[in-house]
């Protein structure tokens, strides 16, 4: 595309129906420690 | 359909974010400024509105592009409501062990009270350690990954039930088939040799405590009889860290980081993190200090300064990364493509229900920050949970319940936010702490800038 780039290819959407296992990394989001918010994650499948 | 996206300008930049769908487009500024009309079925409407600034037929080949970007489901993609994988109950699979409600240092900003959180100074026992061990194994259920945050306090005031623990969650790891990851988060000032190698050898991730500029540390981390820390613990976290690398237990592959906080006094923490940086560390988070009523703290006030200064940040961070010399910072880092999924994203960091606090006589609170603030108080680890609504309370605080958070833009970036930051500034889990919440949009918008910049550099 000219006016447009796209630079990842989300998958958010797809979660919906296939996510929710659990085994991923808890995620503080104080900001005393391992405070790293959910949105600096990866899935760990 | 204004909900449905985020568009922001930065470091000259013009980003495009599509909410529901998690896909980030690089525009140029024709495109941002038709995404002030653009609807999606009202193409006459925004030839129309910029007439006057754009060629026509630019804008209709543009609004072609945005056409082709709804039909891919990476424009307006449709609202997400609390998915079916998202069980009414959590399971708990991580837990904090107050090791130490005691500290050799008194940081000014310290939320544990110099460690102790309010009560009295005391160490957790190693009975009460292994206890938490098999609470979290029963609880987590038929959960494979288990988490053990060694916490303060300084944890390494109480290496006796560090280590008594540790040595109990090998044998239960053996005995139950789970796999438990331990991290301990400590000030460094009892990062000797011996402990050094310890911790290696047992896999440990490490937090380790820095505030960035010797001055800056010195002033915020003194020790208890009042003077600065700094050249102490960089000593051994020099140490430490080159203990770490190569061989099994490569710092790069078992999570260790260097992580500052930085308040009021030093709004200019670019400095800090380079100075973090050019004293050898690379990997690296500095976070706002959350504190109410202190002259430490942060007000409405501070937040175009705090805004700019995360411009320079983001500019400093992509220098050093295309000179060759990048440095890991922990919130720039992101994973547009493989983040987490919808139910993760609405358990946010589980507190209260998937991730709990041991106090150091067993009693269980939501999280760490929550230990002392008694109506908190779920349990403890001999009894269980017996504050049964609490736990559901916590699950069902997420974005999508919580009024400020259902429609805004960052709310699967950031599950809302700290819960106990909202109790403490609101006395309720479910109104956000505000100041947090626009520091923390304008730190996500620096990390989609820069993972959108080393996308593209990539690419070319």
């Amino acid at each position: 595309m000219k006016h447009i780039k796209t630079v990842n290819k989300p998958s958010l959407q797809s979660t919906v129906h296939t996510g929710g296992c659990g085994e991923c990394q808890a995620s503080c989001q104080s900001a005393c420690k391992t405070s790293c918010t959910v949105g600096n994650q990866v899935c760990e499948k | 359909m204004k909900d449905k996206i985020h568009k922001f300008e930065q470091n000259g930049m013009y980003i495009l974010l599509d909410i529901n769908s998690g896909a980030v487009h690089v525009i140029d500024k024709m495109i941002y400024d038709m995404m002030d009309t653009f609807d999606g079925s009202n193409d006459e409407a925004v030839v129309q509105a910029l007439a006057g600034q754009y060629p026509e037929a630019e804008l209709r080949e543009a609004l072609g592009e945005l056409h082709a970007l709804m039909a891919a489901r990476e424009l307006f993609a449709p609202d997400i409501d609390v998915p079916p994988t998202f069980k009414q109950k959590g399971l708990v699979k991580s837990l904090c062990l107050m090791i130490a409600q005691d500290c050799n240092l008194r940081c000014k900003y310290c939320f544990g009270d110099g460690g102790s959180y309010g009560q009295q100074r005391a160490v957790m026992t190693p009975e009460i350690g292994r206890r938490a061990v098999d609470f979290l194994i029963e609880a987590s259920g038929p959960r494979k990954h288990c988490e053990m945050d060694f916490f303060g306090g300084e944890p390494l005031m109480n290496m006796k039930t560090v280590k008594a623990v540790t040595e109990y969650v090998h044998q239960r790891e053996k005995e139950t088939g789970k796999t438990f990851k331990l991290t301990l988060t400590t000030n460094g000032m009892l990062l000797n040799d011996e402990n050094i190698q310890w911790l290696n050898e047992n896999n440990f991730a490490l937090v380790l405590s820095l505030d960035g500029r010797k001055e800056v540390h010195d002033a915020t981390r003194p020790d208890v009889g009042g003077h600065g820390t700094y050249d102490r613990v960089v000593k051994n976290f020099h140490k430490c860290i080159d203990s770490r690398k190569g061989g099994d237990y490569d710092y790069r592959g078992v999570y260790t980081y260097i992580r500052g906080t930085y308040t009021r006094n030093n709004m200019d923490f670019t400095k800090d993190v380079l100075a973090m940086n050019d004293e050898g560390f690379d990997i690296l988070s500095m976070e706002p200090v959350v504190m109410k009523d202190s002259p430490l703290g942060f007000t409405e006030a501070d937040l175009p300064r705090i805004s700019a200064e995360y411009d320079r940040l983001t500019e400093a961070y992509l220098q050093r990364h295309r000179a060759g010399r990048g440095f890991y910072f922990f919130h720039f880092n992101m994973d547009l493509s493989n983040g987490p999924c919808v139910a993760k994203r609405l358990s946010g960091c589980g507190a209260g229900h998937e991730y709990f606090a041991v106090a150091e006589n067993g009693d269980l609170y939501p999280c760490h920050q929550f230990v002392g603030r008694e109506k908190y108080k779920l349990g403890n680890i001999f009894d269980g949970v017996q504050n049964q609504e609490l736990p559901r309370y916590f699950r069902e605080s997420h974005v999508l319940n919580k009024e400020k958070c259902r429609n805004c833009w960052a709310r699967f970036f950031c599950s809302g936010g700290c819960h106990a930051n909202a109790d403490l500034f609101h006395r309720d889990i479910r109104q956000p702490y505000e100041v947090g919440c626009e520091i923390q949009k304008k730190r996500l918008e620096c990390a989609i800038l820069v993972q959108a910049c080393l996308a593209l550099e990539k690419s070319k």
